[in-house]
């Protein structure tokens, strides 16, 4: 997987690692944005009322 | 990652498969195989990796973006400014006259709406938190602080006025309920935001107890803690939170009573000076006394 997509990248080691950091970051910043926040209402810890 | 480069021959380093024992270079259904377990084992570390990201998200970033978050909410919001002693005195609110005689009392707002903001002295450090209507975690603990029990009394009226907030996470306003003590203070401010009933005013609230109970005891925000039937004649405070921390298990409860109100535009309440000041250390001795006093005149 992430040797295919090492192999698929353009450029030099270096510039292939920069790409690669980068993508991690937008992968991350993704699921900070949009995944995380979405999931967190189905964990089991977060109900702090009374009741329901 | 890296072992892609490597010539057939030489893959058996520290991330390669192992090496083979018949000959130089794998069979092509063990090559699938291989490349098979990599991919799964790639996966694998990444879900790991992607787990551990929720966790930071989960207990560090919702602190940050809530803290911040509340924080605009409290600056945002429209209120009296306190006033100054007198010009000639040293720099620093005017203290308020306690008012311990049927207390304004303002309309529960609608959903969503942050009508006060609470304080606790105790809480030494932590900041002035919003309180807003419904308890729903979408639509207010999560995003706006504190949050009223829907249909609960308002700030000084008699009855419950029964808050709910998270104890970890989403800026954990209730994070330290633990350490309050009876005689403690709990500070409401209010703001209806047009100046209306029982806008602008202190209400300071005297922890009476702390309990653990199960999360259906819903009879502790009853208008008479721990007695849904009955009709109030004092008016309450109720502090919810999750407990143990990080879980739901059970929940914390404070129940408080009112000491004495006051308005805003007399000055603050001295128990926020005392929080300034970091003495409050030493109020444990005079507030029992103060809250047996409360206790008959309010």
């Amino acid at each position: 997987m992430y040797g295919w997509l090492w192999r698929h990248l353009p450029g030099p080691a270096a510039v292939r690692v920069v790409l690669l950091a980068l993508l991690a970051a937008a992968v991350l910043a993704a699921c900070f944005l949009w995944l995380f926040p979405a999931l967190a209402p189905y964990m089991p810890f977060n109900d702090t009322t009374v009741g329901e | 990652m890296a072992e892609v480069r490597t010539p057939p021959g030489a893959r058996a380093g520290v991330t390669g498969p192992p090496r083979h024992g018949r000959g130089p270079r794998p069979s092509s259904t063990g090559r699938v195989v291989y490349g098979v377990v990599g991919v799964a084992g790639e996966l694998l570390i990444t879900v790991g990796v992607l787990l551990l990201a929720f966790l930071v998200w989960q207990l560090w970033w919702t602190d940050v973006e809530g803290n911040r978050a509340q924080a605009g909410i409290v600056d945002e919001i429209a209120r009296e400014a306190v006033p100054t002693a007198d010009p000639t005195a040293p720099a620093g609110p005017a203290i308020a006259t306690r008012h311990t005689g049927d207390a304004p009392v303002m309309a529960e707002p609608a959903h969503a709406t942050t009508f006060a903001t609470m304080r606790v002295p105790r809480w030494e450090g932590e900041p002035e938190r919003p309180v807003s209507e419904g308890t729903d975690k979408a639509g207010v603990l999560d995003r706006l602080g504190i949050g009223h029990y829907e249909g609960a009394a308002m700030p000084g009226a008699v009855g419950n006025f029964a808050v709910a907030g998270h104890r970890t996470t989403y800026a954990k306003p209730f994070n330290r309920v633990a350490e309050l003590r009876k005689g403690d203070a709990v500070v409401v401010r209010t703001a209806t935001g047009d100046g209306g009933e029982g806008s602008d005013t202190w209400y300071v609230y005297r922890v009476v107890s702390t309990q653990v109970v199960d999360p259906s005891q819903v009879s502790v925000i009853a208008p008479v803690p721990g007695d849904p039937g009955a009709t109030p004649t004092e008016r309450y405070l109720t502090m919810t939170t999750c407990h143990p921390m990080f879980s739901a298990r059970e929940r914390f409860v404070v129940h408080g009573v009112l000491d004495y109100w006051a308005p805003v535009s007399e000055g603050v309440p001295e128990e926020l000076l005392a929080g300034a000041d970091g003495t409050v250390g030493t109020q444990d001795d005079v507030t029992v006394a103060e809250l047996t006093r409360s206790g008959s005149g309010t």
